[in-house]
């Protein structure tokens, strides 16, 4: 029998502008002993089945029709009451991020402690005893004095293992995992990922995974529910779904997925998601103001040259200089990136590669080393014309489509404000025309121009960064993290553009990533850091084959495996 | 296919009124009776000072009006005279058109004075928060020294200060503005130290490093991105804060340091009516007192409801 068995469930948010149907007709099945992925981007309704299933759907949300079989009873016909003793005892939750999961003024002890002694009926000694047993199962070494220590004592990746404890601790029958390993490092999370299926298989626990990421799901999952806006479109065995999908949404999402084992021209183009590829392009690059920089032969052969780069950031202030303690963020890091190249910068959170882009466009100031940028040292002055000039030529287009845009000001006045400042252009007239024709070209239209940024998805707000990045006339563009925050398929489209604006330019790109398969896709060079250390420098496909540091191969090692998924 | 999926709908955008309904703001401040009766109220008395010339029956401040004959009236629905609805006070003035340009003077003064202790404070916010250093370091110590002393104080020693360093004759003409400097003087820490907090948040925004990547000054900076994201707990505070500032400006009238009585505000009427309480004359400084009392309240009401409103935690 089913452990779980979900027919036609039905979710709805009334809302003032209408009923939002967050889950429509879904059905689905969790066996004992089984992983079962749940995968679609944001706003699917991924989140929205375990929430269902919990009875924790944020108000106004309810369950609008369809049943919810656990272990034979229908769950919606339970009082507050019978539901409190299920959620726990029987069915056990982890969340996505470890930091706000667990409560930061208790010892891991008490709170694995007290949510035993509530859903089993122990002794304090039993409890504890079950305590040291779960965090010992979870892989946490030297349990018994872990204990007493508080989660800030923790690592994230630890952290996510105590949770799975905690989890765990009413012995459930079923887990809910709503993006477990979202917040943490790749590294890790293929730690944590085998943990779970471990448990899985030992315990016989059934397991929704919930994620956005295809990478997750071919590592662990047995079956897979594709959501689309609500809707289970397919399921099935993991290798059948990724590796011959039947539904129309699942071939393009799959087809957006960047590859690990190959590099590609273009992502496929992908249809069924909002927006879909560029079509109205009417500008001709070569005649057109933003082409008249195209590189020429002024352009030297190396266009950013970094070297022996340091930046160390106070962690404890102290008026002597043997107390304070620092933290050595870039540690005499040189790179050369050529014309027309992109150049990755790749390492996990921490490893330093966001500052060195920082510093490299003047938001920080390095304690020791020179930028080269377009045959000159930049010193981080605007006040020099010639200075500046060169550096009007690097831009940066940043992670966060949310927060990269002023919220005040209209798209045209967003995109128009670098070509005003630098005077750019001789009339105001001419100023317009060219902020249309630039969102034109990322694909917006040029009517995107009077709306306000609130009005657009985060793809459509991460076109409106690269098209105020070009408004500058760029030679050099950093991209930091240009698409970590944006959905598999939009993400897909974003580095086309991106891939599609550097061959029209000839443009030079320092791309920064912690994302591996992205990196692949995107870069012919990459640095591997590490603790602010360059590891590695090397040709990206010669990472990918044979890398030669430690760090490199652990870290090509720990890519989530993708070869279900059907070959190109 | 293009990306914008209602081209035709942006080239007629929504009409403001209807916009304003539609908005977030607009859908909380139409649901919520408390907000409404405020915002009536707070519009009432705005008009009503905005108006006081055409609406008053008398102007007390004409002599030729005036007669101590009728001096001390009650109200017309207490015994009083029928030409006086709220009775006249000591001097014979009708009470119903001093409270009119009272409150006139008082919200004048309310208004001026917070727009000056937030033009101060907003400013000094966003440059220290954005600036930080010694610049923050300063400007935020002189901040949290004044605040250990009750801003009546500071209102208080400021207008006392100002008072005398004005020449006898022009003290009265200039008085006004003085109560204005003193307690627009006396508030602006609230506001620096809110602006400054949001300026520090917004410092951090990605939009402010893209500016930064431009190469815009730092000046420009603050003017164009930072200022106008930090505006709306401005907004709210400004709206409680112009319910302090009046009931500061009553405080100083009342213990004589504000306006003098022959321009007198509400505060003014409250000092000179308590004076005649145990005479039996309460409705001189009852029907001032009211006024006040509802006016307080009301903007407090309204800014209370703007700060749920604008808050998206409270969402």
């Amino acid at each position: 029998m089913d452990l779980l068995d979900i027919k036609n469930l039905d979710v709805v948010f009334p809302t003032r502008r209408g009923t939002v149907h967050a889950a429509q007709g879904v059905s689905l099945t969790v066996a004992p002993g089984e992983v079962l992925g749940l995968v679609g981007e944001s706003g699917a309704g991924k989140s929205t089945i375990g929430n269902a299933i919990m009875d924790l759907l944020e108000p106004p949300g309810y369950v609008g029709a369809g049943e919810i079989v656990f272990q034979g009873t229908d769950l919606r016909t339970l009082d507050a009451d019978q539901m409190r003793r299920v959620r726990g005892r029987k069915i056990g939750m982890i969340f996505q991020d470890p930091q706000t999961s667990l409560n930061p003024l208790l010892t891991i002890g008490e709170q694995l402690i007290e949510s035993i002694r509530n859903s089993l009926d122990m002794t304090e000694a039993d409890a504890k005893q079950r305590a040291i047993q779960m965090l010992g199962d979870v892989g946490i070494t030297e349990a018994e004095a872990r204990l007493k220590s508080y989660p800030h004592q923790f690592s994230g990746g630890m952290r996510q293992r105590v949770v799975i404890a905690l989890a765990l601790s009413g012995d459930p029958d079923l887990i809910i995992a709503d993006e477990p390993t979202t917040a943490l490092d790749v590294s890790i999370q293929k730690q944590i990922l085998d943990l779970i299926k471990r448990l899985c298989r030992e315990r016989q626990l059934g397991v929704i995974l919930v994620t956005h990421d295809i990478g997750v799901i071919a590592e662990i999952a047995d079956r897979v529910c594709v959501m689309y806006r609500g809707r289970v479109v397919e399921t099935g065995q993991t290798a059948q779904v990724l590796g011959a999908p039947n539904h129309e949404y699942t071939k393009s999402l799959i087809a957006a997925v960047p590859r690990a084992d190959m590099r590609l021209e273009r992502f496929a183009s992908v249809d069924y998601i909002e927006g879909g590829e560029a079509a109205g392009r009417k500008i001709d690059i070569r005649t057109h103001w933003l082409g008249a920089a195209r590189a020429d032969a002024t352009e030297p052969e190396e266009t950013l040259t970094v070297e022996n780069l340091n930046l160390s950031f106070v962690l404890e202030k102290s008026f002597f200089k043997s107390k304070r303690r620092m933290l050595k963020a870039v540690d005499n890091v040189s790179f050369s990136i050529r014309q027309g190249e992109t150049f990755g910068l790749v390492g996990e959170s921490g490893s330093g590669k966001s500052t060195v882009a920082r510093i490299v466009a003047g938001l920080y100031k390095q304690d020791s080393g020179t930028v080269r940028l377009l045959g000159r040292d930049v010193k981080g002055s605007w006040s020099d014309p010639a200075e500046r000039d060169v550096r009007r030529r690097l831009q940066m287009i940043f992670q966060d489509p949310f927060s990269s845009l002023n919220a005040r000001l209209t798209v045209m006045d967003i995109v128009a404000e670098p070509i005003r400042f630098h005077k750019l252009t001789s009339s105001e007239a001419e100023t317009k025309q060219i902020v249309q024709d630039l969102l034109d070209h990322v694909g917006l239209g040029a009517q995107a121009a009077i709306r306000y940024p609130h009005e657009f998805s985060g793809g459509q707000r991460q076109r409106i960064s690269i098209a105020r990045a070009l408004a500058s006339r760029p030679r050099v563009l950093i991209c930091d993290e240009p698409t970590s925050a944006l959905d598999v398929s939009i993400q897909a489209q974003i580095l086309n553009l991106l891939k599609d604006l550097q061959a029209e330019l000839n443009l030079t790109m320092l791309f920064i990533s912690h994302d591996l398969p992205v990196i692949r896709q995107m870069c012919d060079r990459v640095a591997v850091m590490k603790q602010g250390q360059i590891v590695e420098l090397t040709e990206t496909e010669a990472l990918f084959d044979a890398p030669t540091h430690a760090y490199s191969q652990s870290l090509i090692a720990q890519m989530p495996r993708m070869d279900l998924l059907e070959p190109v | 296919m293009t990306t914008d999926p209602t081209p035709h709908q942006v080239a007629s955008r929504p009409r403001m009124w209807t916009r304003i309904r539609e908005s977030d703001i607009g859908y909380s401040f139409f649901r919520s009776p408390f907000a409404m009766v405020a915002a009536a109220v707070t519009v009432a008395f705005l008009l009503a000072a905005a108006l006081a010339p055409w609406i008053a029956p008398y102007n007390p401040f004409d002599p030729a009006q005036v007669s101590l004959w009728d001096g001390k009236l009650p109200p017309s629905f207490a015994g009083g005279d029928e030409r006086y609805f709220l009775g006249t006070d000591n001097q014979g003035r009708d009470l119903w058109s001093t409270i009119l340009y009272g409150g006139r003077l008082s919200i004048i003064i309310g208004l001026a004075a917070v727009f000056f202790g937030m033009t101060l404070g907003v400013v000094l916010g966003v440059v220290a928060g954005y600036l930080g250093g010694w610049v923050d370091t300063l400007i935020m110590r002189v901040a949290d020294v004044q605040l250990t002393i009750p801003g009546i104080l500071v209102a208080i020693l400021i207008n006392g200060v100002g008072q005398i360093m004005l020449p006898q004759e022009l003290r009265a003409e200039f008085s006004v503005y003085v109560v204005i400097f003193a307690i627009g003087l006396s508030d602006w820490p609230q506001f620096a130290r809110v602006t400054r907090g949001a300026a520090l948040v917004e410092k951090e925004r990605e939009y402010v490093q893209a500016a930064r990547v431009i190469g815009l000054p730092g000046w420009l900076i603050m003017w164009r991105h930072v200022l106008p994201n930090v505006l709306r707990p401005v907004l709210v505070l400004a709206t409680i804060g112009l319910a302090l500032a009046i009931i500061a400006e009553a405080t100083l009238s009342f213990l004589g340091q504000g306006v003098p009585p022959t321009t007198p505000s509400l505060g003014t009427l409250i000092r000179v009516g308590q004076e005649f309480m145990f005479s039996g004359l309460w409705w001189i400084a009852f029907f001032p007192a009211l006024t006040l009392v509802i006016l307080v309240f009301a903007v407090n009401l309204l800014g209370d409801w703007m700060r749920d409103a604008l808050n998206p935690k409270l969402r």
